[in-house]
């Protein structure tokens, strides 16, 4: 081979790879930042028990589907384009069938890379997303109605929701029972979605980045410290004295002002003297 | 390339009957659809031989069988992957290194079929033109994908890679990736002969890696009766392998296709007339021949 | 309220143009007000439970297309529960029965045949034909009918004379055997008059609420949230809960038990026994109002005669006996703390504080109890036990000190109870065994003397087991799902229903299973379809008017019994003797002899409108020609006005149409609250203070009753209780709440719920599928070990309302012998994986 014909093929080989390398380099751009905006996800689809953190499951999950094929309740699909959420990962939409909670966890276990985090054995501990009581206006509990189904299918029922009673001033003479979510129990199972007998549901599972709230770092609530911490983080008040006219109590810790004519902290009940006994002598 | 592409096999046919001419198509095509069909014995029969889909699959509740391009995306992307997926990647590995890299694109793929059928409508139909690539570019694919995933932290190819989207599809409900089923149909029909497997698949890039070493080899162990009727290269999708392997006796060239991107389809087996071509292994003739490697021509 | 697809863009379009234009629509709600508009609202009571919540029934185009709580309504103020939510749709489930089907072979009916369209006529022929035939071969007692606390007030009157004074068979019992006979019976033992002495307002007067053996929470849920009102608002407010598992009431049991089946009789001998011992009874009280006495033991266990328990036994019957309070004080004192601790597995420190606020004097202790005492084999000694302590403590008949008896089903009171649907009764109270009752009805109903017999009939369990040995042959089930509902489906349900000696008709709006057993199927129009009334648990009457028309051919139980009552001549029922006795009557019909006595047909037809001038319709007026509901009423009233039982009284028809429900007795248009007390009750006189006035003497039973073992526990084999029972998405046996979608969605199918320990025992995971059997039958259902009930170790508990998992294939059909009514809450079972 001559030097011309050399440095016209390797002028046409450059040419061709730079063309290469160019096409490459724009699709990937594109494709970089399609993939940031897939890596949130949609708020209606929930990831299997032991996902974790999305952008940790988009790295892990090779979108092969043995998740889905062992879900006994054929909750899990996998994502198709135009789906919102990465094509070909796994999650489902607890409307139409939510997780079900099996003790055995089938679907981590089918798990060959580990995207379903193995170290989860208590479906209780899954963390699939929060629920959210999302409109109160509809909700029938908060109009007093006595429907609490997200309640009672609710699998981890008074722990993950509670029905918090409250006085139905309207009518005066019935009890509100409001359900509310508590994110420590929840799993994000999506039964209360599923079950809301609302045509558009009032209680929805959401990715905890949007159903979660966040405290400033600066700030304690003072009584759940105390309660951690089993007691008063500051050494106990000596017990207070007060001027009062005959007759009055002022109880420091409760009542405050009292006439009670009766004169005894006693109620009829006696595990109420006993429950006291306990309190004040720890 | 402007070899004439057409009636190729016609003399072959007329030889050995069309069954003869097509026994390792058709062959090939038994096992593409065999493989979609073990994995769609479960959903739709409940057979469960095979679950999952080429991603990762276990087959028999004991085989665990991983894509290992998938995996390496997934590590490239930081995730540190169980030991089931490792050692499924190795056995898939293993198994290709054993059988040709490639074989996957030729034999396993469903893909295929849609880029074959292209291919085949666009040289009966005679189309012409289009756009040339490099048949680099697919080295440049997968190292975007690699480094995309290195950078975004996810498997950012697998969102649009056409490859895993209509296998998966298959089994698991296709949704929109009819559409890349159709882009890539048209763009191979229409754009670029062979375009998307011969030129720009990542997929096929990275198993032509395991290529390298490939024990299953087509030979071109009969070249003397070679009658330059071309038709080999007409069929071949990746025609720039067969001519060091074919043409290259009197350079003490090996006959055996040593090349990392033939795909083992044997379609040259079948349209050659003289059968100059057939399946043999790596280590023909390496005894009487150069163990130079007969590096394929750049198109 | 269906907006077209067209109107919808076009409102759209309006509403987009609008927010162009800056001007803000109310959008969507000005849509729904303008399509609202367009709704006839009226009042009726909710369909389901016996809570008697008020709705109002939004129609449109005759169909009902919406309800509303009634903020007016005094029980519910506006508030439904989540069945009650759905009322609107109960009527529409997408397999109406809209034709009579028969089975037939070759164009004939054949009992093994294909269920055939046929024709009102057709149907009739044959039931006619049917039933000519058994009263020819094995006269009246070859004839029955299974009626409902569903039935509005006419209906269950109309069946009742039907039956009782037409056919001349007391074989007429109504499903409310299945849940509120124990209650009727322990109400007559003690007080002489069936029916709580209280009302809901207890709900806000007592300090202390003591639940036994019923799901609140679930089963009514209205109450339970004016129960929880109260625990939330008033200070010192307690609430005892005592159940065989733990439920959604315990959520807020200040005091909560499980106790051990059946040891409820020990523990409030217990409670009599903890009041006697602190000298805590008022001594006034027992001296001025109440009897002491003692029941006969050992009575048995309702089973059919050659059950080896029944032979074992050594007493029979309800007779009382008089004993003094010291012999009283000495039955109890075996039922010491430490004894009935034991017993009931519940700790000494539980029952202790139960004892001490039934027996602190100064709080108001209001008890409820559903079907865990009343399906119990000792359902009217537990009842009577109960009354018992609060007679004892004289905490009884005024606001707040009240044992509350709750019914489950929407009349099981008005119709089954007051009307008196069951075998043995009679409008008011009466009973068809004392003559002089027999009598004054017969006078009321213009019939000659001896019409209606004397024996009472067959009650529920018995209807099966003669169906079953074919001595009941020609038997019409009516506004129930008895197949589904009745214990022991395989042994005695099924084999009766399908005996080839007997046909069946069931009168149903939704092909049940108990329809599928049956030989004729008639197509039943359903709740604001027909006019009604309703009585709910605290003697609430409600009435409603027709709102829609029924779908197809369906017709209302009350025409069908009307209807029916033409095809049969007195000649063809009666003897001669009786009809000699009252000639005029010879060659009448039923119906003209029954129906049309100058009574019923003395309201002519007439427009029935409402204040706001709406029009309704009333098919059975149209039907028969004159106001058919209204005379039956006003002759029924007379039991009430004019009966030998004192304080039936009901207002006049007009009123109900007028009121949201008026609590009876009503005199001078005035409703009573509290019974038996001097103020409150208009019949206890000046001065008396307090009467029960059912009794002659005006005093109450104390009525001793020991503890007493259940039928059948658990043993090496079946290992397990089994209680049954609702869940609050569903009500009875699901044939309407099944049929609405969300309710379905919310609990698909019944599952087990048993204690974690328990399934892991079993090898057994929660969703797993497992068998669950008895020595009578087995059913196949998923196991749930979290959820809404929590078993202890040792019993499993299985909602009853899924036509797919009959769990009544496994239960036991051991009854009460003395109120009759099925203990479904306790059996010996086991379950094993499958």
């Amino acid at each position: 081979m001559n030097t011309q014909s050399t440095s016209r093929s390797r002028r046409r080989f450059l040419a061709s790879t730079a063309r290469a390398a160019g096409g490459v380099s724009l699709l990937a751009m594109g494709l970089g930042t399609y993939a940031r905006s897939v890596q949130s996800l949609p708020a209606m689809a929930v990831r299997p028990p032991g996902a974790g953190v999305e952008k940790d499951f988009l790295s892990a999950c090779v979108r092969c589907g043995l998740c889905v094929r062992d879900c006994p309740y054929d909750t899990l699909k996998l994502a198709q384009p135009g789906d919102g959420l990465a094509s070909g990962t796994p999650y489902f939409t607890a409307r139409d069938i939510p997780c079900e909670m099996c003790e055995d966890i089938p679907c981590v276990l089918a798990c060959p890379t580990g995207a379903l985090d193995k170290s989860l054995t208590d479906i209780d501990d899954a963390r699939m997303g929060l629920a959210v009581l999302i409109d109160q206006e509809t909700c029938l509990n908060f109009q007093g109605l006595r429907c609490d189904v997200c309640y009672r299918v609710c699998p981890l029922i008074d722990k993950a929701i509670t029905l918090d009673l409250q006085h139905n001033r309207r009518s005066s003479k019935h009890a509100l029972f409001i359900p509310v979510v508590h994110s420590d129990a929840c799993t994000g199972c999506g039964k209360c979605e599923h079950a809301c007998v609302l045509d558009e549901a009032a209680i929805k599972v959401l990715p905890h980045h949007l159903a979660k709230g966040e405290l400033g770092k600066h700030y304690r609530l003072g009584w759940k410290e105390k309660e951690k911490a089993g007691g008063s983080l500051v050494t106990p008040d000596q017990p207070h004295e007060f001027n009062l006219p005959k007759g009055l109590e002022y109880d420091y810790d409760d009542k405050g002002l009292t006439n009670e004519q009766s004169g005894t902290p006693f109620s009829s009940n006696p595990l109420d003297s006993l429950k006291r006994h306990a309190e004040q002598n720890p | 390339m402007s070899v004439s592409t057409s009636y190729y096999g016609q003399t072959a046919i007329a030889q050995k009957g069309w069954l003869g001419a097509h026994k390792w198509l058709l062959l090939r095509r038994a096992t593409q659809l065999g493989i979609i069909l073990l994995f769609l014995l479960g959903p739709l029969a409940g057979i469960w031989i095979v679950k999952g889909n080429l991603a990762s699959s276990l087959t028999l509740d004991v085989l665990p069988l991983t894509d290992p391009y998938l995996l390496l995306q997934s590590i490239m992307a930081g995730h540190l992957p169980e030991a089931t997926a490792v050692s499924g990647a190795l056995i898939v590995i293993v198994f290709y290194v054993l059988v040709g890299g490639r074989s996957y694109c030729a034999w396993v793929c469903p893909l295929n079929i849609v880029t074959d059928s292209a291919g085949f409508l666009r040289d009966r139909w005679k189309l012409k033109g289009g756009a040339h690539f490099s048949r680099q570019t697919r080295y440049w694919m997968l190292g975007m994908s690699l480094l995309l995933a290195l950078f975004t932290g996810s498997m950012a190819w697998e969102l649009i890679n056409p490859v895993s989207m209509v296998q998966r599809g298959l089994f698991f409900g296709m949704g929109g990736a009819w559409l890349f089923v159709a882009g890539i149909f048209i763009f191979d029909l229409f754009i670029s002969r062979h375009g998307w497997c011969g030129h720009l698949c990542p997929v096929g890039a990275f198993y032509s890696i395991p290529g390298m070493a490939s024990v299953l080899r087509v030979s071109a162990s009969a070249r003397e009766r070679c009658d330059d009727c071309m038709d080999c290269f007409a069929v071949c999708p990746e025609k720039q392998v067969i001519r060091p392997a074919l043409k290259g006796a009197d350079k003490n060239i090996s006959p055996v296709i040593l090349s990392e991107n033939c795909t083992n389809c044997g379609r040259c087996i079948d349209v050659c007339a003289q059968d100059v071509f057939r399946f043999s292994h790596r280590f023909e003739h390496s005894s009487h021949h150069s163990l130079a490697r007969n590096k394929e021509v750049r198109s | 309220m269906k907006l077209s697809r067209r109107s919808f863009i076009k409102n759209n379009a309006i509403a987009a143009t609008a927010t162009a234009a800056g001007i803000t629509l109310p959008g969507a709600a000005a849509l729904a007000k303008h399509v609202d508009n367009k709704i006839r609202w009226d009042k009726a009571p909710c369909r389901f439970c016996g809570t008697g919540c008020s709705v109002l029934v939004g129609t449109k185009d005759g169909r009902v297309v919406a309800t509303q709580g009634d903020p007016d309504a005094p029980v519910n103020r506006g508030l439904n529960c989540i069945k009650g939510y759905f009322l609107s749709k109960i009527m529409y489930g997408k397999d109406r029965l809209t034709k009579p089907l028969l089975r037939m072979s070759n164009g004939k009916y054949d009992k093994n045949g294909e269920f055939t369209e046929v024709s009102w006529d057709q149907a009739f022929d044959v039931m006619a034909e049917k039933w000519k035939e058994a009263l020819k071969k094995k006269g009246p007692t070859s004839v029955g009918m299974f009626g409902s606390g569903q039935w509005t007030l006419w209906e269950g009157y109309a069946a009742s004379k039907l039956l009782k004074a037409g056919f001349r068979s007391n074989n007429l019992d109504p499903n409310a055997r299945h849940c509120m006979a124990s209650a009727v019976g322990a109400f007559m033992r003690g007080f002489g008059s069936d029916e709580p002495m209280g009302c809901y307002d207890d709900l806000e007067h007592a300090d202390v609420f003591v639940l036994w053996g019923s799901n609140m929470a679930e089963m009514h849920p209205i109450l339970w949230s004016r129960l929880s009102d109260t625990r939330l608002t008033k200070d010192g407010c307690e609430v005892h809960v005592l159940s065989t598992f733990r439920h959604r009431c315990f959520d807020l049991a200040d005091n909560g038990m499980v106790f051990t089946p059946q040891t409820d009789l020990a523990i409030l001998n217990y409670i009599a026994n903890y009041i006697i011992q602190n000298k805590a009874y008022n001594k006034d009280f027992i001296g001025k109002h109440v009897n002491f006495t003692k029941t006969v033991t050992d009575i048995g266990y309702g089973l059919r005669p050659e059950h080896p328990l029944e032979k074992k036994k050594t007493g029979k019957g309800g007779k009382l006996s008089k004993i003094s309070f010291e012999e009283y004080a000495k039955s109890v004192s075996k039922y010491t703390l430490e004894y009935t601790s034991e017993l009931s597995g519940v700790p000494k420190e539980n029952l202790l504080r139960l004892a001490k606020v039934y027996a602190d004097p100064n709080k108001k202790v209001s008890s409820y109890w559903t079907m865990g005492f009343n399906q119990h084999t000792r359902g009217v000694w537990v009842n009577g036990l109960l009354y018992n302590v609060h007679l004892l403590m004289g905490k009884i008949s005024e606001p707040g000190n009240s044992p509350f008896s709750l019914t489950g089903q929407p009349s099981a009171c008005g119709t089954a109870r007051e009307v008196g649907t069951f075998a043995h009764r009679l409008p008011a109270d009466l009973v068809v065994k004392k003559k002089a009752h027999r009598d004054f009805a017969e006078k009321i109903w213009k019939l000659p003397e001896g019409t209606i017999p004397a024996k009472p009939g067959y009650h529920a369990v018995l209807q099966n087991r003669m169906l079953k040995d074919g001595k009941l042959n020609a038997y019409w089930v009516m506004c129930n799902n008895n197949v589904q509902a009745a214990a022991n489906f395989n042994e005695e349900t099924w084999p009766g229903y399908r005996n080839p000696e007997n046909f069946i008709v069931v009168s149903d709006p939704y092909p049940t299973v108990t329809a599928q057993a049956a030989d004729l199927i008639l197509p039943t129009a359903m709740w604001t379809e027909k006019e009604g009334a309703y009585g709910n648990a605290e003697r609430r009457t409600q009435f409603w008017r027709q709102q829609v028309k029924a779908p197809g051919e369906a017709k209302s139980d009350l025409w069908q019994l009307i209807e029916f009552s033409k095809r049969f001549k007195v000649e063809e029922v009666w003897p001669a003797e009786l009809i000699a006795k009252k000639p005029e009557l010879k060659g009448k019909t039923l119906y003209e002899v029954l129906y049309r006595n100058g009574n019923v047909d003395k309201y002519p037809a007439q427009k029935i409108t409402d204040s706001a001038g709406n029009v309704y319709d009333n098919d059975e007026m149209d039907a028969f020609g004159f106001y058919l509901q209204k005379g039956l009423f006003e002759e029924y009233r007379m039991f009430g006005t004019q009966g030998p039982k004192k304080g039936h009284n009901l207002g006049e028809f007009d009123a109900y149409h007028k009121a949201r429900g008026l609590r009876w007795p009503v005199v001078n248009g005035k409703e009573t609250l509290w019974r038996y007390r001097e103020g409150y009750d208009p019949f206890v006189k000046k001065g008396e203070d307090i009467r029960f006035y059912g009794k002659p003497d005006g005093r109450a039973n104390i009525i001793f009753a020991p503890y007493e073992p259940p039928a059948e526990s658990p043993d090496q084999e079946y290992d397990l209780w089994l209680s049954t029972g609702r869940v609050l998405e569903h009500w009875h046996s699901g044939s309407m709440t099944r049929r609405v979608p969300e309710l379905y969605r919310a609990f698909p199918d019944a599952v087990v719920f048993m204690h974690p320990d328990d399934a892991k025992a079993r090898g057994l995971r929660r969703g797993m599928s497992c068998k669950l059997s008895s020595r009578r039958g087995e059913i196949t259902l998923r196991v749930e070990t979290r959820g809404r009930n929590r078993p202890p170790k040792g019993l499993v508990f299985v909602p009853w309302f899924d036509a797919g998992r009959l769990i009544n294939k496994v239960t036991l059909d051991a009854t009460d012998p003395l109120s009759k009514e099925t203990d479904y809450k306790k059996c010996a079972v086991k379950i094993e994986k499958v």
